[in-house]
């Protein structure tokens, strides 16, 4: 409990700080009868990116998609507590996931391209959320999307090409501005380089750092030396727990924590 | 790279375009479940269908008669000698039968303007020859008076069971009102009745004037012995041929040929087997016409692409640490497959074959070409050669054969005959589903 | 003394008697090797080179393979040399097509059974049979009575003929069963011989299992050949007897076995056809949505019970779909369609229960299972990430399935629709009784048609005469159903297995 106690403070300071993008409060998940998440409280600011690390099987992945309910697509998964965004309740029964999703995209471990063209992997979303008025208007946001993903120099000559048949980086980059193409407020990450070569995720890294601009972003990684290159907070999770947040410096500099430490030191995970 | 303007619409209201989504979700999904009611929809009534048409052929009517076996007619010489006796014909059983009948009217005090003849024709024409069968099993009941179940004749039957009724006998010669008032006063004495026939299921078919004498059983016992065909000849073949496959064959192109071969063979219209058995084992090797060992080399034909397809799923679920494990200690290749992988996948293959088999059970079409059909089966073999080897039919040949005739009554039997037919496919595939939840290994 | 040697042996039919005898000197050879090399190791196992039962297997296997191999080919073989060497006796004159010479071969055949019965059963002695010789014209009446009825008078060089195969069978199966036991207890005696402790037994006997598996994984191969060359060889004397320009491209199908029929595939291909579009028609969208429902949304109670009570509807006969048609649907049909004034829609159009719609509705239902449980391993096999790509960018179920899914899983649902209609195509009782005998073209679904399948089932059952086109139609129309279905399955094989291998 006293892990809790810490991170409710943590969060205290936070919202003194800077408006919370997105709260969330005593989040339990549950698989069928295990206790995937205990009790966790976070505030992910805006125009921030937040890292979330552990050893594997920690929870980080299962509170990602959480936070657009992606969760909701497994039967026996069971979300309790309080997430908001923008102080709505996610969990509304109002609320449809299908318009939550487009206010916060995903990107998935593996690259996942549609069996589609460049050019229509994009602008999947947009159409089905009917975001542009006239196929002037989608060419406008693909072109944009793609811009933005670091990958229209690259496929610009080949939009009706399969997008399968790019490389694993590019697939990644593709899909990074598939997601922004529905114009997101927040970016959530799961894992996005684990895939890829160390040029490809470099790639992607300094595209997730420009992002920052104009979402709020939310990473999970294996690798602490990403979550210290990328992000400006860090989460760190142990058996379901949110142990520590707060400045990623702070995290892995001084880490209060001594589960913290030994994670960071490399002692566990 | 500010122009992103949030949405800024709340979560907790959903816009109209979201709205319409989601009416077109809940209409997709209502197709994809009218889909599925539509097909269970269809499984309902084809089984209430056969279920309600079907089991009428497992009753039947019969009326009781005390016929006085007269000497004078059957044994003229009274030296109970079998041999005369069996040259009385049934045309010499009429007219004893006809006296009964008539004795039957009479002691009931049942009046009616029929003479004995038009009462007589109430009784199935099978029944004269199943009195004369049961005198010639033991002369020595002639001169006595034994009571006897006739069968009646497929209209009474139908009277019985609805078929037939007094509108529908404006257009039918073989019975007429008066007929139908005897058989009304014969229910009320309660000498006339329906019960349960056995003969359905165990006996013979019966010619086009007698429906109600025509059973199933001997169609079955051809059934068997093609069964006993494709046992003995598919699985030891189809588990020979899978083995080879699974755990010796080089990856070349022969394999691959064998490989496409068996996967397009699995989907060969059946009636090209029956054309290729008609050529190759009546037209070139002069097999009998209609055997069951025709029946079930060409049925065994069929049945090995499948038998093969799921036995080498079975061989390909042992995991290939066992297959180490027995190298490891010194096995051949072959002892590491007859001595652990066959064992281990056994269950599996048998659940295949029962499938296999329960699927040639049921097929009908190349039976059709070796001769299964157009005549009547009316001895069971006696023996195993004769079984094999003797003219037969099946039971779904035997189904067609009997929807081909044109008496209604015929159709009940085909209904019936169905049910037959289903009750064995349902067991066969119900000993399978326990094999495989009996014996099933998570590897 | 050769030509007594009877068919069967003790009332069981020869070959078979040969069959027991073989596996008799087999277990037999298996009791001696193993006996024998024990003796030789002085009972101790352990200095043999293979365990012991090994040597008895090579014995039994050098026994039993070999023979029953020249058992099976002989049994094959037998009846073609038999017939050349009585095709000599039957003057050319009375052969002036390839149809005659088969018909006046199976005659031949049929005199020569029928002697052998009224032989054995004593209504002809063999002294009788050679006072018959120049004028034979009292045979029919004798064969007759012992139950070989014959179609017209034995002419003498028939008798002739007769005997001389009566013979050479005779001396066959003579000289049959003495290679077969002579290499029997060959194989026997050489593999006892070589039963001692330092043989490889267990590699001699591997060797021979490996090869019967051969033997067995080619039979797939065989049976093919066969298929094909069965129908081939009577499609050829179709041919010859029949344009083929006909068959093709004729415009009418008029059997007339009074000869000179129009024979043309084109009204039945029309038939089959139609009726395959529209069982298509009623499967596809039935089946595939189903399969989207069960494999997309329904939860695992619900998978559990319909997917196999679908598959129920997969394991009927289709004989019981044929007497569905026959006596169910098309009747309600007629009630629906038909009748005037006493109809249910008060019309005309329907006359019979047959009809292509009747067959068509329930070959639909019957593909509809085969439709699903494709689909459903098809949709299964797309992969979870395309499903969480769509849902993360706020896509509905349904959208993900008709935007992704389908697209990801087309050339699989592609290639299991083709092999439905392959199923149709080649579909043999329903239409036999659901769909009519009369050929024709006509757009009308409320009129009987006739299809590939029936004509092949009537025109090879009942009277068949091997000598006239109406019956080597059939095998014409048996190899074009092959090699319509051949197509679409390999088409359709190729398809889903070049689906499966992109996203394993």
């Amino acid at each position: 409990m006293r892990d809790n106690i810490i991170s409710e403070k943590d969060v205290m300071q936070n919202q003194t700080a800077h408006p919370a993008k997105i709260a969330a409060r005593n989040v339990q998940v549950y698989y069928g009868d295990t206790h995937a998440i205990k009790d966790v409280n976070v505030d992910i600011e805006a125009n921030t990116v937040t890292a979330f690390i552990g050893p594997s099987g920690c929870g980080k992945s299962t509170f990602l998609r959480c936070i657009n309910r992606m969760n909701d697509t497994i039967d026996v998964c069971r979300v309790e507590g309080d997430i908001r965004i923008d102080g709505e309740d996610i969990y509304d029964r109002k609320v449809d996931p299908v318009q939550l999703r487009a206010k916060v995209g995903m990107v998935f471990q593996k690259p996942n391209p549609f069996p589609k063209s460049i050019y229509d992997n994009v602008a999947y979303g947009p159409r089905i959320h009917g975001l542009a008025r006239n196929k002037a208007e989608l060419d406008d946001i693909v072109e944009k999307a793609l811009r933005r993903g670091a990958i229209w120099n690259e496929v610009k000559d080949r939009l009706h090409a399969p997008g399968t048949g790019l490389s694993g980086g590019q697939q990644q980059r593709l899909c990074i501005a598939r997601a922004v193409a529905t114009e997101p407020e927040v970016l959530l990450m799961d894992e996005p380089c684990s895939a890829l070569d160390p040029i490809a995720t470099a790639q992607v890294e300094e595209l997730i750092d420009e992002l920052r601009q104009s979402y709020s972003v939310v990473i999970v990684t294996h690798s602490m030396q990403q979550a210290a290159r990328v992000s400006q907070k860090t989460a760190f999770f142990h058996l379901g727990n949110l142990v520590e947040f707060g400045e990623t410096d702070k995290i892995f500099t001084a880490p209060e924590d001594p589960r913290t430490e030994s994670y960071i030191t490399g002692r566990i995970g | 790279m500010t122009d992103i303007t949030p949405s800024g619409a709340s979560l907790l209201v959903q816009d109209a375009r979201t709205q319409k989504r989601n009416r077109a979700e809940a209409r997709f999904k209502m197709y994809g479940l009218a889909a599925i009611a539509v097909g269970l929809l269809m499984l309902v009534i084809l089984l209430t269908t056969i279920i309600s048409r079907g089991t009428g052929a497992f009753q039947q009517t019969y009326v009781t008669l005390e016929v006085p076996l007269l000497e004078a007619k059957l044994d003229k010489k009274g030296n109970r000698d079998l041999a005369d006796i069996k040259k009385v014909s049934t045309f010499g059983y009429a007219p004893l039968m006809k006296a009964a009948f008539e004795e039957k009217v009479a002691a009931a005090g049942i009046e009616t303007s029929l003479k004995s003849k038009q009462m007589a024709a109430l009784l199935s024409k099978d029944a004269a020859a199943t009195l004369r069968n049961y005198v010639l099993q033991d002369v020595d009941v002639i001169g006595q008076t034994i009571e006897f179940e006739f069968l009646t004749n497929s209209r009474v039957d139908g009277y019985l069971k609805g078929r037939v009724s007094r509108d529908s006998m404006a257009n039918d010669k073989s019975i007429n009102a008066a007929q139908l008032d005897l058989v009304d006063a014969l229910i009320a004495d309660g000498s006339l009745r329906k019960r349960f026939n056995l003969d359905f299921i165990t006996g013979a078919d019966a010619s086009d004037q007698r429906p109600e004498a025509a059973g199933m059983g001997v169609a079955m016992i051809g059934s068997f012995f093609m069964m006993l065909v494709v046992l003995a000849l598919a699985l030891p073949i189809g588990v020979a041929a899978s083995i080879y496959l699974e755990e010796f064959a080089p990856k070349n192109w022969i394999t691959d040929i064998i490989e496409v071969n068996i996967s397009n063979l699995a989907a060969v219209p059946s009636i090209v087997f029956g054309i290729l058995g008609l050529a190759v084992f009546i037209n070139y090797m002069h097999l009998p016409n209609s055997a069951p060992l025709v029946g079930g080399l060409v049925l065994t034909l069929m049945t090995l692409p499948t038998i093969i397809i799921s036995t080498r799923a079975s061989l390909k679920s042992v995991p290939p640490s066992i297959r180490d494990a027995a190298l490891g200690v010194g096995a051949s290749k072959m002892q590491s497959v007859f001595h652990h992988v066959l064992p281990l996948a056994a269950p599996g293959i048998l659940t295949g074959t029962i499938i296999g088999l329960a699927q040639a059970l049921g097929e009908t079409a190349p039976l059709l070409l070796i001769g299964m059909v157009g005549f009547i089966a009316s001895n069971p073999p006696d023996g195993i050669t004769s079984g094999l080897m003797d003219p037969n039919s099946a039971m779904p040949a035997q189904i067609y054969e009997w929807a081909k005739r044109a008496d209604p009554a015929f159709y009940e039997r085909a209904w019936g005959g169905i049910i037959i037919l289903l009750v064995f496919l349902i067991t066969m595939n119900a000993i399978a589903v326990l094999l495989r939840r009996r014996f099933e290994r998570r590897w | 003394m050769t030509a007594t040697i009877a068919t069967t042996f003790l009332g069981v039919p020869l070959g078979m008697a040969l069959f027991v005898a073989v596996l008799a000197i087999a277990l037999l050879g298996y009791v001696m090797a193993r006996g024998r090399v024990m003796a030789r190791a002085g009972g101790d196992a352990r200095v043999l080179h293979s365990l012991p039962n090994y040597y008895g297997m090579t014995a039994a296997m050098f026994a039993a393979v070999p023979a029953l191999g020249v058992l099976l080919i002989w049994l094959l073989a037998q009846p073609t040399v038999v017939q050349n060497a009585v095709l000599p006796l039957i003057p050319a004159d009375k052969i002036d097509s390839v149809g005659t010479q088969s018909l006046i071969l199976s005659d031949v055949r049929r005199v020569a059974d029928g002697l052998d019965i009224a032989l054995s059963q004593g209504a002809l002695t063999r002294a009788d049979i050679a006072a018959m010789a120049d004028d034979p014209s009292a045979l029919r009446a004798t064969l007759g009575e012992v139950g070989v009825a014959l179609g017209s008078e034995v002419e003498p060089f028939v008798l002739a003929a007769a005997q001389k195969s009566r013979a050479l069978n005779g001396q066959g199966r003579f000289w049959m069963a003495a290679a077969v036991l002579l290499i029997a207890l060959a194989g026997l005696a050489l593999a006892v011989r070589a039963a001692d402790p330092d043989f490889r037994a267990r590699n001699i006997v591997e060797r021979g299992i490996l090869v019967l598996l051969i033997v067995a994984a080619s039979l797939a191969i065989l049976t093919t050949v066969g298929i094909v060359l069965s129908m081939l060889f009577e499609s050829i004397n179709f041919f010859r007897l029949h344009d083929w320009k006909d068959f093709f491209l004729g415009p009418k199908w008029a059997p007339n076995f009074r000869g000179d029929s129009d024979l043309s595939i084109l009204p039945l291909l029309w038939g089959t056809l139609y009726i395959s579009i529209i069982a298509l028609l009623v499967a596809v969208p039935i089946g595939l949505f189903s399969a989207i429902y069960l494999s997309e949304y329904a939860g695992p109670k619900l998978r559990g019970i319909a997917k196999p009570l679908l598959e129920i509807l997969a394991g009927i006969p289709t004989i019981v779909y044929g007497l569905f048609a026959l006596l169910t649907v098309g009747p309600a049909l007629v009630r629906l369609f038909g009748r005037g004034e006493d109809g249910i829609l008060g019309v005309e159009w329907m006359s019979g229960a047959t009809s292509v719609l009747t067959a068509g509705l329930v070959m639909g239902i019957m593909l509809i299972p085969f439709v699903s449980s494709l689909s459903d391993d098809i949709i299964n096999a797309v992969p979870q990430s395309l499903r969480d790509g769509s849902f993360g960018l706020g896509a509905t179920h349904s959208e993900t399935v008709r935007q992704v899914i389908l697209p990801a899983a087309l050339p699989g649902i592609v290639g299991a629709v083709l092999l439905a209609a392959s199923r149709a195509i080649g579909e043999t009782m329903i239409v036999v009784l659901g769909a009519g005998a009369i050929a024709r073209v006509s757009v009308n679904p409320l009129e009987a048609m006739t299809t590939i399948t029936t004509r092949i089932v009537s025109q090879l059952t009942g009277d068949t005469d091997f000598a006239s086109p109406e019956t080597l139609v059939a095998f014409a129309l048996g190899l074009t159903l092959f090699v319509l279905t051949l197509g679409l399955n390999v088409l359709a094989l190729y398809i889903v297995r070049k689906y499966r291998e992109q996203y394993e």
